[in-house]
């Protein structure tokens, strides 16, 4: 049962400036299990370890207690082997290279042949529909195309898991419908798992099959609410009572935490 | 292979509004000379009109205004095309010039020298923060002993340890190149937003790679900005270094005689300066125009 999960967290504790410093308890016995093919969000107040999560997730930093799992192997070996990509809010496209080569980057770490690189580097940018854009450099893009370029160039090598965090953020709210439906019709395309961080509600509800909510101070796992939407999402997803209804069992989950904040 | 695919040029920087910028930059030199002239000339009109005396006032001014103090800009121009002496008709400009390649040639082997040392440590203090904190006020403080006393020690090493002359003086020009170019490369190595090496981690990158596809390019800017201080200072040490060293074929030597002789012809010395900061501005402007070609105009830092 356990090999089935994608992500598996277990127990996992993590403290910030251990020595010295005042500690900071930025996750407190976090237990999750994400499935092959979900979309999950985590959505919670600011400094609620939203971001610690995926980056342990990812190896980036590693926990102070408990264990991170991907497919059934340590994270570390997850990582290794090259089975997540991960978007930020901020795109961090290297602006010496062309937009091409920005996507061709972890293709190039991974050592595939050049010819191949090119022609997925084509692909991935077609299908966020930047095609003509191949030979541009960053600056001459828009915040949103630039976004788009990062969620291409993470999607390159067909990693299992793709980890956001806040990818949308920075972006107008007309733009940033536009690539949340970009976002579900390339997890619908791609059969990946994402773990996707946000501080909207309606977007958490729209994108996720489970809506992770968590408080802050230590950061925790307060709820999670299911959102059994029908797929494919559509714009119609979005007038749906069903959707509302969600969104409020959310806006709750996410009050309750702040009561029980303020109270203790 | 990584290096030469780092410092591939990336764009097509020669695009027209490069050349204009090169010919706006090129006629403020020329507006710059002009000025430069009329100052000169015109102080020396001053000095002459009023005897030597700050207008209306008994102080007198600063620097004597005779022809022996400050020759005519023309005199100096003119003396670098009349022979040595009168045994020799070799201009003496033809004799500076081949003084001037010498010591461009001393200043260039320690421009690469001093670039590659000071790259490397740049790249050792990135890896290592514990190297950083270790080396870097010996660093520092190296810059910190006046050249003067340094030049003679690392000849007298240098012989010693059968070292050419100009080699020596060429570790004399590195030991001044080296160290913007330490500093700045460590700066540009160091720029790249944390987000990106995360990102670099989550391909589990090596570090190499870390380097060379993220940290040099996003370095190459800084770097630039360092090799143009290296390229003027490395004549100024290349020059100073010649003067321990007993170089008889280099600038600084003849630096040295033109002052020994001030007296007797001033616009000689005074030549030999004009050129010295001719070879300057030359290996200057080659290293920017290396620049030009390698860093794209967006990411030039000025
Ligand atoms: N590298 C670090 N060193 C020390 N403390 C850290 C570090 N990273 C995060 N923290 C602390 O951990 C807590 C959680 O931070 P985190 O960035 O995960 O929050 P977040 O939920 O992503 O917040 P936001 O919504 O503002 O992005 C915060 O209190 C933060 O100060
Ligand atoms: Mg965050």
């Amino acid at each position: 049962m356990t090999h089935s999960a994608v992500v598996q967290l277990s127990d996992v504790n993590k403290v910030f400036g251990g020595r010295g410093a005042n500690p900071v308890r930025a996750l407190q016995d976090i237990n999750l299990e994400i499935g092959t093919n979900e979309f999950i969000s985590l959505i919670g107040p600011s400094g609620c370890g939203k971001s610690t999560l995926l980056r342990l997730v990812g190896d980036l930093i590693a926990p102070s207690s408990g264990t991170v799992r991907v497919n059934g192997k340590a994270a570390h070996e997850a990582r290794l082997r090259r089975e997540y990509g991960m978007v930020f809010q901020q795109a961090t496209l290297m602006d010496w290279r062309t937009i091409g080569q920005n996507v061709e980057m972890p293709l190039e770490i991974m050592a595939w042949p050049a010819d191949k690189r090119r022609a997925r580097a084509r692909q991935m940018l077609e299908m966020v529909q930047l095609g003509e854009f191949e030979r541009h450099f960053p600056w001459q893009l828009s915040g949103g195309m630039q976004q788009r370029v990062a969620i291409a160039r993470a999607l390159a090598f067909e990693p299992a898991l793709l980890l956001m965090d806040e990818p949308f953020g920075a972006l107008d709210e007309m733009t940033r419908e536009r690539m949340q439906m970009e976002v579900l019709r390339i997890w619908g395309q791609t059969h990946t798992t994402v773990i996707f961080v946000t501080h909207s509600i309606p977007e958490a509800v729209f994108l996720s099959t489970r809506v992770v909510v968590m408080s802050a101070r230590p950061g925790r796992i307060s709820d999670i609410v299911e959102v059994d939407l029908p797929q494919p999402r559509t714009f119609e997803t979005r007038e749906d009572p069903r959707f509302f209804q969600k969104i409020t069992e959310v806006r709750e989950a996410l009050r309750r935490d702040e009561v029980r904040g303020a109270s203790s | 292979m990584a290096v030469a695919q780092a410092l591939e040029p990336v764009a097509s920087p020669a695009t027209p509004n490069a050349w204009r910028a090169l010919a706006r930059r090129a006629a403020a030199f020329v507006l710059i000379c002009v000025v430069v002239i009329a100052a000169w000339e015109g102080y020396k009109a001053l000095g002459e009109a009023t005897k030597g005396m700050v207008p209306g006032t008994a102080i007198r001014l600063p620097v004597r205004t005779d022809d022996r103090s400050l020759p005519h800009t023309w005199r100096i121009v003119g003396s670098l095309f009349e022979p040595v002496r009168a045994s020799d008709d070799t201009l003496l400009i033809s004799n500076l010039l081949r003084y001037a390649a010498f010591t461009w040639f001393e200043a260039a082997v320690g421009f690469v020298i001093g670039g590659v040392f000071g790259f490397a440590l740049g790249v050792v203090f990135v890896q290592s923060r514990l190297l950083e904190r270790g080396l870097m006020p010996y660093v520092v403080a190296s810059q910190a002993v006046p050249l003067l006393a340094i030049a003679p020690m690392i000849v007298i090493w240098g012989s010693q340890a059968g070292l050419p002359a100009w080699l020596a003086v060429s570790i004399i020009a590195a030991y001044l190149t080296f160290f913007p170019v330490a500093i700045n490369t460590l700066r540009g190595l160091q720029s790249p937003d944390p987000a990106a090496i995360e990102l670099m981690r989550s391909y589990a990158a090596t570090q190499g790679q870390i380097l060379w596809k993220l940290r040099v390019p996003a370095a190459l800017p800084y770097i630039f900005t360092a090799l143009k201080i290296s390229a003027t200072s490395s004549i100024v040490g290349a020059i100073v270094g010649e003067l321990p060293s007993g170089i008889q074929t280099g600038l600084g030597r003849a630096l040295l005689t033109f002052s020994q002789y001030f007296t007797t012809g001033p616009e000689r010395l005074f030549g030999a300066v004009l050129i010295s900061a001719l070879v300057g501005l030359a290996f200057f402007s080659l290293v920017t125009l290396a620049e030009l070609w390698l860093v794209p105009a967006r990411r030039r830092l000025e």
